[in-house]
């Protein structure tokens, strides 16, 4: 196993590469983003938008932002030669280890990004759904870290599948409501968020967990995860003294790949794959819809209902794919995949056996994409975001195999 | 049957037709969800004998991010039906009701129908116009110039927090009159309307001769006669709702809006 360290000071100077830069004024990534909220939210949306172009252009923000990464976030993170699991499979597999920042996952990135600006905004308050938890637990340690009040919105079903994320919560000092709604899942979470912001939008800021929703939350999101994508390029160069061939995450919402990609995507001779959950296969299905404040694809019924998506994971189990990833689909620079809960399953006991990692359900979605397509990457250098810890996922796991 | 109104034979200017109702009197809209109850066409020709200026005739969508918990309820029950926007369509065009349709919608129903075979169907079912409130003037375009061309106006919203310069662009596109949005939260009916709506309403009439009415938030007549005081006139839409969840009759219900109706004559008479 072997660990780099690249240099922290490249992060701020790395320009917005081409394949994922900003996007246009009116929010769009080719035909997908935009804004389609309420007119109660466009103001609030408006003020996190100048807020954060102001705050990204000051480097005194990023001082701030990297610092805290660095000294509270635990980055960067290693990036992980897995010699067994390579030899087993025929190929050079390299893990970037974003389940070893604090709270477990890469969502600690952009949850420190959104706080500080909303704590820049002049906000006391972060409001913020989530689906496995992951996202709530970050958001909730931010909140204690920077004093302010939180509340999360949880889907009923997943604060059940999820209980210690729940109670991890409380112990944080954040109060946790159930989404009663729809499938009391992770779009239900979304939409009960943002009714709350509708009505709390004067000193509440809205810390959404993915790149979704209206602009500039896509953009944003990425950018706060754009360090993932960054440090992973210096440390497989660093590594094997050139670029990977592959390049992997698992795909709910996108975020964590978001941020791998943007490291490589102007690198054309790496692939970009994302591997969504077979039930919640968006992409695949590849019809655009507008939900959520943003154009982008959603699964649906025939008349433009939205469907809800199922996976063994919480984090998954969301029925849309972001708006960048959506263009990045329809362009063909990056590929999306569905895997299965059984080949899920496979992967989370295989990568916790060969090397002593237990994966989040979530990450295991892209080893099982790996696994599965081994043959056909002989030899190859493919580079796995390991996006989350999987310790919050035993139990269930536990109860599906002993079952 | 409320005869007031001949929509079919005149060209359809909601804008027009609001106006000129507005005259001296306030206007009431209540709200229906299509497929809230089985009967819900009748609730529909109830609410206009007792009184409305116009129906607004919500198509359930999935995810109705917009929306309150009455309605969000009434969309699941609805949805449970099987209601679809083309079966609504369908339905609303047999029955050739006497006042003016507005279809109160999420957009990607809209979106998926495809912007030309809406606005017909629309048209065709006696609808005047939509409402869409997650379709926000700057993606609206397209969709406004596929409803005019169509005889149809698209009805813009404005908040609390709208800025002035912002508030002037949205009463200068929206079509038919400007809805006001009441409080800052989503739709649900609630115990007072906040001096915000009388401030915005004041805002909005400052600014346009266009109608305005105050949404969100009117629960009695009360509420209603307080809300319309700078404004125009009401919706009325999660109270209606709430009573037909509850198990009202149509006839039940429908007494609100007779109630708000004969609340608004009272206070404000030419």
């Amino acid at each position: 196993m072997t660990l780099t360290t690249p240099n922290p000071s490249s992060m701020p100077a790395a320009a917005s590469p081409e394949q994922m830069g900003e996007p246009d004024a009116q929010g769009f990534f080719g035909e997908f983003g935009g804004r389609y909220v309420g007119e109660p939210l466009i103001g609030a949306c408006m003020e996190v938008e100048d807020a954060f172009v102001d705050a990204w252009a000051d480097p005194e923000f990023h001082a701030e932002f990297l610092h805290t990464l660095n000294t509270y976030g635990g980055r960067p993170s290693p990036t992980t030669e897995c010699g067994n699991l390579s030899e087993q499979l025929g190929l050079r597999l390299l893990l970037k280890r974003e389940d070893l920042n604090h709270t477990g996952s890469h969502k600690i990135n952009n949850v420190l990004g959104q706080a500080l600006l909303a704590k820049r905004m002049g906000k006391t308050r972060l409001i913020a759904e989530t689906g496995a938890g992951q996202h709530g637990v970050a958001t909730a340690t931010a909140a204690a870290l920077l004093g302010m009040s939180c509340t999360v919105y949880m889907g009923e079903v997943d604060m059940q599948r999820q209980a210690l994320n729940v109670f991890r919560m409380r112990l944080l000092g954040t109060e946790v409501v159930p989404a009663m709604s729809g499938s009391r899942t992770l779009k239900d979470a979304v939409n009960e968020a943002m009714r709350a912001w509708v009505s709390e939008v004067g000193d509440t800021h809205y810390c959404l967990g993915s790149v979704m929703g209206p602009h500039p939350y896509p953009w944003m999101v990425r950018t706060f995860h754009e360090i993932i994508g960054i440090e992973a390029r210096e440390q497989v160069m660093e590594l094997t003294g050139g670029l990977p061939d592959v390049a992997v995450a698992c795909v709910g919402g996108g975020s964590n790949a978001a941020g791998l990609f943007a490291g490589f995507a102007d690198d054309p001779g790496v692939r970009l794959i994302g591997a969504e959950p077979a039930g919640g296969a968006a992409a695949g299905r590849g019809v655009p819809a507008i939900v959520h404040g943003m154009k982008a694809y959603f699964m649906q019924d025939e008349v433009g209902q939205i469907l809800e998506a199922e996976s063994i994971s919480a984090g998954l189990d969301y029925p849309g794919l972001g708006p960048e990833h959506s263009h990045l689909a329809k362009t063909k620079r990056a590929e999306y995949y569905p895997v299965t809960d059984d080949e899920v399953l496979d992967a989370f006991q295989l990568l916790s056996r060969s090397e002593g990692i237990i994966p989040a359900l979530e990450s295991a979605h892209a080893i099982a994409w790996v696994t599965k397509n081994a043959a056909d990457m002989q030899g190859q250098t493919v580079l796995v975001n390991l996006s989350g810890r999987g310790d919050k996922d035993v139990e269930q796991v536990q109860e599906i195999l002993e079952r | 049957m409320n005869t007031a109104a001949t929509p079919t034979t005149v060209a359809r200017s909601l804008e027009a037709y609001l106006t000129e109702r507005s005259s001296g009197r306030r206007l009431l809209m209540p709200y229906v969800t299509a497929g809230v109850c089985p009967d819900w066409l009748e609730l529909v020709d109830a609410v206009i004998d007792a009184g409305a200026d116009a129906v607004e005739i919500g198509i359930p969508f999935s995810d109705p991010a917009m929306d309150g918990p009455t309605i969000q309820e009434a969309t699941v029950v609805a949805l449970e039906t099987g209601m679809t926007p083309a079966h609504c369509l369908h339905r609303l065009k047999e029955s050739q009701f006497g006042v003016p349709l507005i279809a109160m919608t999420h957009y990607n129903l809209v979106y998926r129908y495809g912007h030309e075979r809406f606005a017909r169907d629309l048209f065709e079912a006696g609808g005047w116009a939509t409402i869409l409130p997650d379709l926000p003037l700057e993606h609206a375009s397209e969709w406004i110039d596929t409803a005019a061309a169509a005889n149809l106006e698209n009805v813009l919203l404005a908040a609390p927090v709208t800025s002035d310069e912002r508030l002037r662009t949205v009463v200068d596109a929206t079509g038919g009159f400007v809805y006001v949005v009441s409080t800052m939260g989503t739709t649900g009916a609630r115990a007072g309307v906040d001096d915000a709506a009388s401030v915005l309403a004041s805002r909005v009439k400052a600014l346009t001769n266009k109608p305005a009415v105050v949404g969100f938030g009117i629960s009695n007549a009360e509420t209603a006669v307080a809300a319309a005081a700078k404004s125009d006139g009401v919706i009325v839409a999660s109270a209606l709702m709430r009573r037909i969840l509850d198990g009202s009759s149509i006839e039940e219900a429908a007494q609100l809006v007779a109630d708000i109706r004969a609340g608004l004559d009272a206070a404000y008479t030419p």
